[in-house]
């Protein structure tokens, strides 16, 4: 079953410095399906994430070993093509990071990276992808103005849309609702299940809740190491390792 | 014992707020002092002739200060244009793309040419730039030149601003949160695309306001400049003419102006230029550093 995923993770080891972050995990991710990565905090959730759209590139003393595999490439590999991978996976993280210009031009920015020029088109695939995440409506009248005007919530939203217009397969989220409130957190949550018609979607969650909601497939990690993933129903409700059995009682969070 | 620890308490914290006031107040009654004894040289000068009249003679009561203020600028200006390229480039270098090693070791490198002393800077630039200025204006344009110039004056403050703007770009681009350039990445963005979309225009103002720090400074600097500008009061034809700026000319006029009349009160009139114009340049500076690190940026 190890091969036939979407994005295929093989014996991914990731250190920093001297600490082992990652151990020996491998697992398949199904293909537009929403899988949540869940486990306490520390466990190697986000090192996981970032290691399958290669961000842990950014970080000082990193070094891994391994292979992951996205559409038969493996993303590891030093000959890859980084920047082009990239853009196959949308992101989204904890908190929204919108980039310091208008609204307008957050969610042209990819496109404009990847080569579209025309006026004409990016309003078109702004719109497209405001409307996308239901944003378009409250932001019509001042696509020009900073981002960072936004609240939070219409924030997170809007970097869902600039993520989703470089056409990404995969989405990639860091627990992509703490710091939102109820309301907007709902909004992102029904998004997603939306979402998962047409992308592969993994969520990074500490909220059991959630990844009870959303998840059809679940990852449980515990000191960087794979415990057990397997259909959400069967790991929720037959968890088979102890581990996993009290982290969903909530024994330890 | 309560007590005493009571009032101890209480009085070292009004001897902190005293110091920290009276360094405040240091400045305004500096800017008074100043004020007051340059009133003198309005009683027969206009601030018009004064500011733009060309005729230096002292002997003669004439102070028209037009061509020092127009070799300071000219000497502040060409030395930002050289030093600000350089520094916004090597701050980018070192804050996004360097090795963290060589990064530390290149901050406190520059941090070591922050505080070489000014007259140290002169003699470089005597021993090496002012030769090589007169070596190059021969060679290119066949000028026969001392090389005491503007365009000495101007490399040798270049390489004294250069720690200034390399320093604050350098803090500013560590204050733009890693995850910014992560959304950038994700996005399909390469290294340079990110610091040029993303970094730089999160940080924008705040370089306008390093260079503005580097303005004031090459606005106010004295010893090196004078050491290799020339020191002639004219207007310069080109970069290889000398220049004599204000500073330098409050310093090579001090000792010898209490036997002329009003001689005194126009070279305090000077510093009083030099202190407002520099004042304002980081206040400004200062304001725009201060709402970035407070606001983040829009």
């Amino acid at each position: 079953m190890i091969d036939n995923g979407h994005i295929t993770i093989k014996n991914l080891n990731v250190y920093y410095g001297k600490e082992h972050a990652l151990k020996d995990v491998s697992i398949a991710i199904p293909d537009k399906k929403i899988t949540a990565i869940i486990g306490p905090s520390g466990c190697g959730k986000s090192t996981l994430l970032k290691s399958m759209n290669r961000l842990v590139d950014c970080m000082d003393n990193v070094r891994y070993t391994g292979k992951i595999f996205v559409d038969g490439e493996d993303m590891l590999d030093p000959e890859v093509e980084v920047i082009h991978l990239r853009k196959k996976m949308g992101l989204l993280l904890q908190k929204p990071y919108p980039l310091p210009m208008s609204i307008f031009d957050n969610i042209a920015y990819g496109p404009r990276i990847h080569g579209i020029k025309k006026k004409k088109e990016l309003t078109e695939i702004v719109e497209h992808y405001l409307k996308e995440v239901a944003l378009w409506d409250e932001v019509k009248n001042r696509l020009n103005s900073p981002a960072s005007m936004l609240s939070i919530g219409q924030q997170q939203r809007l970097c869902l849309a600039r993520g989703l217009a470089v056409k990404p397969e995969v989405i990639l989220c860091d627990e992509p609702t703490s710091s939102l409130d109820p309301i907007s957190s709902q909004h992102i949550e029904r998004k997603f299940i939306e979402l998962k018609n047409d992308y592969t979607i993994i969520l990074v969650t500490h909220v059991l809740r959630q990844a009870k909601k959303l998840a059809d497939y679940v990852i449980f990690m515990y000191l960087g190491e794979l415990i057990e993933h397997g259909p959400a129903e069967q790991l929720f409700n037959d968890p088979q390792h102890e581990l996993t059995k009290g982290y969903i009682k909530g024994v330890f969070t | 014992m309560f007590k005493i620890r009571k009032i101890k308490d209480k009085l070292s914290l009004k001897i902190i707020l005293i110091i920290a006031i009276s360094f405040n107040l240091l400045l305004i009654v500096n800017f008074i002092l100043l004020s007051v004894k340059s009133e003198k040289i309005f009683e027969s000068n206009s601030l018009f002739s004064l500011l733009l009249g060309g005729n230096w003679q002292p002997l003669g009561g004439e102070f028209g200060l037009k061509y020092f203020i127009a070799g300071t600028l000219f000497v502040t200006f060409l030395s930002i244009m050289l030093a600000a390229p350089l520094g916004i480039l090597c701050s980018i270098f070192l804050a996004e793309y360097a090795p963290k090693k060589i990064s530390v070791l290149s901050k406190s490198i520059i941090d070591i040419f922050a505080g070489i002393p000014s007259v140290v800077y002169g003699i470089w630039g005597v021993i090496c730039i002012v030769p090589a200025v007169a070596g190059v204006a021969h060679k290119l344009f066949g000028l026969n030149i001392t090389g005491y110039s503007l365009l000495s004056a101007s490399v040798v403050l270049s390489i004294m601003i250069f720690p200034i703007i390399t320093n604050i770009v350098i803090e500013l681009i560590e204050f733009v949160p890693q995850e910014l350039r992560e959304v950038s990445y994700s996005l399909g963005a390469t290294r340079w695309q990110t610091v040029k979309h993303v970094v730089i225009r999160k940080i924008y103002p705040g370089i306008i306001a390093a260079i503005i720090l580097g303005l004031s400074r090459a606005f106010g600097e004295t010893m090196a400049v004078m050491m290799v500008a020339g020191n002639v009061a004219a207007m310069p034809r080109n970069v290889f003419d000398p220049v004599y700026t204000l500073s330098a000319l409050i310093a090579n006029n001090y000792g010898e102006m209490m036997s002329i009349p009003l001689y005194d009160s126009a070279v305090m009139f000077v510093s009083l230029v030099l202190l407002v114009t520099v004042v304002l340049f980081n206040s400004i500076a200062r304001i725009i550093i201060h709402r970035i690190m407070k606001n983040g940026i829009k």
